[in-house]
């Protein structure tokens, strides 16, 4: 029984974690139908971000190994990712929505530098390709080479979130090597005694401060005007632009918010499991999705629940003997809830139409 | 109709021909990237069948990739032995090409179930919902194949014989374009192309679109499944990780960028990102980056693909009755 309670506290914090990064995905894809899978990088970068802010020697000797230091290091990953995440949607998923300006000179910029970075290690080579790239992507648009914005389609969009995946995984291989690191220890682990229970502080600081998150999303979707703007937009894009919301406005935000949650789970979980790698967000994002799909996606709560029930299942399975399937577990789930009910646990039908 | 008389013949000898020059012409490093690109155009013009003409959405084609490398090295590691010693007074080029065909047809088989298996529950879902669930079986049958000791489970699958070569790498490259072609040129074909267009008008016009995305769905496999056999015992070693969903991303990317719904579109494409990658591997780890940012730019710039639905031969038109 003791087993079994101090299993049952591991996995909701495990799935405390998993929600967090599900609630990005499933925000994502209720006001765009996409699968966001440049997410789970995002989750990655927040996990760098963190262990940069906190291995930085100013930080280190300002605020030391207090609880200022665990703050500012979750602020500065939330940040950068929210940032980040609005870069993606300006620049790899608007342009195939509506027209976007510089989206050629943006990417061959980025080319261009690490052409230049190549050609001769310097920041200055890379500056100048840099801008070598910018200047062809400004000429080829005056020229006439646009986005093409007519063929919208599901395939597309997914194309284009494996691509930046891919690209973000591979930038992290680039700048921080692709053997793993040790995140530091910004709150110190203390196993703390209740009944008979330990329960590692770092585990109840992750789930506090996930539940905390998730309440403050919660609010900030259902008491807010931009909140409301962004039920409107995931309910019906087109009627939501038609009542003059700006809908393109409300997706930047939404991405920015999805990112700034994926961040603070990387932070939290490297909290949990110090070894951070550039592939680190493969797997706990793949698993973050299906906990999305099952409590059905486009549903916030059902985000929630879904992440709690991957992570509970899984810790089970992995503290019950069947370690070497625990990869499999979330998907054995999602198959069979799926196969049962088509919409996910807290999912709405959709009605289909000719 | 004479060419159709001779295509098989003078294939088969161009073939043998580059098996035989090949290496001493490109080196070996070439011989093998050429090798393996043969086997991912297989994967990207059967995966193409069901994203591309069928229109269905799925991202688990390693799944049967993996399903038809294992079950052809295990056929022919365990069985293989016993079958050669029947067929001993054969000269051994004959015993190879007996055990390799017949484990192909084994890989074609089990795959060919899977597919069956994994198709018939989830065909009854859509879009997002089905990509999802196709990614799911896919790692579903990894971590099954990484649990099963007696095919080497997370150490890899050693000691399979090294049956394969270039010759028969693009001999099965030939017969899946061919077969592939003639499919989608057929009745068989404008059902898949009637439900990718529209699949309501599609059941109302008479088609059974559950029959007709399962068969797509199994066919696609069976090839896929063949791909793997022709991999397993060409690199003569499997690892599971060999088939992460990310080997399904690959041949998606493949099938996309050469222009969904065109079988040259996915010969191309698969050629372009295999040989493409290892051209510029002089660049090191940028190369992969560079690969990604061009990825995301022809998408948002020519989403049909680089061919888009264009294609070298029109189809045989049935005369009209």
């Amino acid at each position: 029984m003791e087993t079994f309670l101090q299993q049952l506290i591991n996995g909701i914090s495990q799935g405390s974690a998993y929600a967090l990064i599900a609630l990005g995905y499933t925000m994502l894809y209720g006001v765009l139908r996409l699968i966001n899978f440049a997410h789970s990088d995002v989750y990655m970068v927040g996990a760098f971000v963190g262990f940069v802010v906190a291995n930085n020697p100013v930080v280190q000797s300002v605020f030391g190994s207090s609880i200022l230091a665990a703050i500012l290091v979750m602020l500065a990953a939330m940040v950068v990712c929210a940032c980040l995440g609005m870069l993606i949607e300006r620049f790899a998923y608007r342009p195939g929505r509506s027209p976007v300006r510089f989206v050629l000179a943006f990417w061959l910029g980025i080319l261009g530098a690490g052409v230049g970075f190549m050609i001769r290690p310097v920041p200055a080579a890379a500056l100048a390709g840099a801008l070598g790239g910018v200047a062809i992507g400004v000429v080829a648009e005056r020229f006439g080479v646009r986005p093409e914005t007519r063929r919208s389609s599901l395939l597309k969009l997914l194309i284009i979130a494996i691509g930046v995946s891919l690209f973000l995984e591979y930038s992290g291989q680039l700048v921080f090597g692709a053997d793993p690191k040790f995140f530091p220890q910004v709150i110190p682990g203390r196993p703390i005694a209740v009944g008979g229970l330990t329960i590692d502080s770092q585990r109840l600081v992750v789930l506090g401060v996930a539940i905390a998150l998730m309440v403050l999303l919660t609010l900030l979707v259902h008491y807010t005007k931009t909140g409301k703007a962004m039920r409107a937009v995931s309910f019906n894009l087109d009627a939501a632009r038609l009542m003059g919301i700006n809908t393109d406005r409300i997706i930047a935000f939404t991405f920015a918010l999805g990112s700034a949650l994926a961040g603070a789970g990387g932070v939290l979980v490297s909290l949990m499991y110090p070894r951070i790698d550039p592939l680190m967000g493969v797997m706990p994002g793949l698993k973050a999705f299906v906990a999305a799909v099952l409590g059905g996606i486009g549903s916030i709560s059902g985000a929630m629940v879904g992440g709690l029930i991957i992570g509970l299942a899984e810790v089970m399975a992995v503290g019950y003997g069947q370690s070497t399937y625990r990869d499999a577990i979330a998907f054995v789930i999602l198959v069979l809830i799926l196969l049962v009910k088509p919409t996910g646990v807290m999912g709405k039908g959709m009605v289909e139409k000719v | 109709m004479r060419w159709r008389l001779i295509f098989w013949p003078v294939l088969l000898l161009v073939l043998l021909g580059l098996e035989l020059s090949l290496r001493g012409v490109v080196g070996a490093y070439w011989y093998n990237i050429l090798a393996l690109a043969g086997i991912d155009i297989i994967l990207a013009v059967s995966l193409n069948l069901i994203n591309g003409f069928t229109g269905q959405f799925s991202i688990g084609h390693a799944g049967f990739y993996a399903v038809g490398a294992y079950s052809c090295a295990a056929f022919n590691v365990y069985a293989g032995p016993a079958v050669r010693g029947t067929i001993a007074f054969l000269p051994a080029i004959a015993q190879n090409a007996i055990l390799l065909i017949a484990g192909l047809g084994v890989a074609a088989l089990v795959a060919g179930l899977a597919g069956l298996a994994v198709g018939i529950p989830s065909l009854r879902l859509r879009g997002d919902y089905l990509a999802i669930v196709t990614l799911g079986f896919g790692e579903i049958i990894r971590v099954m194949i990484l649990n099963i000791d007696s095919v080497g489970g997370a150490r890899g699958f050693t000691g399979i014989p090294r049956l394969s070569n270039f010759f028969w790498i693009y001999l099965f490259v030939a017969i899946t374009i061919v077969t592939i072609y003639n499919l989608v040129n057929s009745s068989y074909g404008r059902a898949f192309m009637s439900i990718r267009d529209d699949e309501i008008a599609a059941e109302a016009m008479g088609v059974d679109t559950t029959r007709f995305k399962v068969m797509s769905f199994v066919i696609s496999s069976m090839f896929a499944g063949i791909a793997g056999g022709l991999f397993a015992h060409y690199t003569a070693y499997l690892h599971p990780n060999t088939f992460q969903f990310v080997t399904s991303f690959q041949v998606i990317i493949m099938i996309v960028i050469g222009g969904l719904g065109s079988i040259e579109g996915a010969v191309l494409g698969a050629i372009l990102v295999r040989v493409g990658l290892e051209a510029f591997r002089g660049f090191g780890d940028f190369r992969l980056v560079n690969f990604a940012i061009l990825l995301v730019l022809v998408m948002i710039f020519r989403p049909q693909g680089l061919l888009g639905s264009w294609t070298l031969f029109r189809g045989r038109r049935k005369a009209t009755a």
